[in-house]
């Protein structure tokens, strides 16, 4: 075999990937009609292909699937709350707040829902909203606490709202307008006390 | 199916993990068959195989849908299997016990360059022998065999799975069947 030209080999594997040019493939047969030596090669060539394609094919366990749902990691759920805490960090200090603290000191916190208004005659309230009526001018500071205000009129003073939601549309305030949640406002408050106590003890 | 695999990525993408059983369902078995022929060790193979598709899962965001997922994913589990092949090589061992147990396991404990006695191999089930033979290839060579004559892909297909230019892909097929051709006729 070593006296036959290298190239025939190549034209048998291209012939096995079904590449060969047809000048190739009749240059190929012309030889092996008259190469023993060839016509061994290329029969133990495809032999070798059926061999191996004679594999049974394999399947896998029939565990297999859950096994792989059991092992996925739960990466939506971390990205998601790693997502939303980055969004939120007050509820995050708040959050860490609590969980530091505990209960005993959600006991100090003033535990004050009641409704309350400053009293300017003019104001008109309705359940837990008050209105500053549309063409009324309301002096002096005007404070709600656990309750909304409605401005239509006008205000000669500060507004202040606390734990309430303040709403005008054409309002005119001569005054500061103030929303304060009194919940994030004493956590604030109570933090900042901790961490300033906590200061003292290293002074 | 190709509908089917890119409706259940976009709703894995959209965080419905429960969705990928679909696809690990479609792809399970020839993920695990390449996985075996490479290995030819059934714990390894549904190792590696478990492994490719969680790899495709956290990386599932970088798959290009325009292309064929099968392609994809065959190359996460061949590159995984070329490297356990790699990193496992020095510990080729003849283990007794474990020949008791499991004919196809054992052939995969035994070094790909050394051969058994004439005798066992010619005993051997035409199964086990060509698990046998397979495994006595070397990697870059058993790689393109089994993509093509176990998965019965196109030597355009193997070229994407394997990354490598289609000339390489049939340089290493050429000689691949070489190979095989010498192990068989050398007894
Ligand atoms: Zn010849
Ligand atoms: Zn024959």
């Amino acid at each position: 075999m070593g006296m036959c030209p290298e190239h025939y080999i190549d034209y048998m594997h291209d012939y096995l990937d079904g590449d060969i040019t047809r000048e190739h493939e009749q240059e190929l047969k012309k030889h092996m009609q008259s190469c023993v030596s060839c016509q061994k090669h290329m029969h133990e060539l495809s032999d070798t292909v059926a061999f191996v394609k004679s594999a049974t094919h394999i399947m896998a366990p029939p565990h297999f699937e859950a096994n792989v749902m059991g092992r996925l990691p739960k990466r939506k759920n971390v990205l998601g709350i790693q997502k939303w805490l980055r969004r939120h960090p007050i509820i995050v200090a708040a959050a860490v707040f609590f969980l530091l603290m505990g209960a005993t000191l959600m006991a100090s916190y003033p535990n004050d829902n009641q409704f309350s208004v400053t009293t300017q005659p003019n104001l008109v309230v309705d359940g837990q909203t008050v209105i500053v009526p549309k063409g009324e001018v309301v002096k002096g500071d005007v404070v709600v606490k656990n309750g909304n205000l409605i401005i239509e009129g006008e205000v000669d003073g500060n507004v202040t709202v606390i734990n309430g939601s303040y709403m005008a549309s054409t309002a005119v305030v001569s005054g500061q307008i103030e929303e304060i949640n009194e919940t994030f406002d004493w956590l604030w408050y109570k933090i900042k006390k901790l961490a300033n106590d906590a200061m003292a003890l290293f002074e | 199916m190709d509908a089917l695999v890119n409706k259940r990525i976009k709703q894995v993408l959209k965080g419905d993990q429960n969705a990928y059983a679909d696809i690990v369902n479609l792809y399970q078995h020839k993920l695990y068959q390449i996985c075996y022929r490479m290995l030819g060790n059934k714990q390894e193979a549904e190792d590696i195989a478990q492994e490719a598709f969680i790899r495709a899962y956290i990386n599932l965001h970088s798959y290009d849908q325009k292309r064929k997922f099968s392609t994809w994913i065959y190359r996460i589990a061949t590159n995984l299997c070329i490297d356990r092949i790699r990193k496992k090589k020095p510990d080729y061992y003849l283990d007794a016990e474990v020949a008791g147990t499991d004919g196809l396991d054992m052939y995969s404990q035994i070094a790909a360059d050394e051969q058994l006695p004439e005798e066992a191999v010619e005993q051997m089930e035409l199964q086990d022998r060509i698990q046998y033979e397979i495994s006595r290839l070397p990697d870059k060579y058993r790689s393109v065999i089994v993509l093509k004559y176990i998965e019965e892909l196109s030597l355009q297909e193997i070229s994407e799975i394997l990354d490598m230019p289609l000339g390489t892909v049939k340089t290493r097929i050429h000689r691949g069947r070489e190979a095989l051709r010498k192990q068989l006729n050398n007894l």
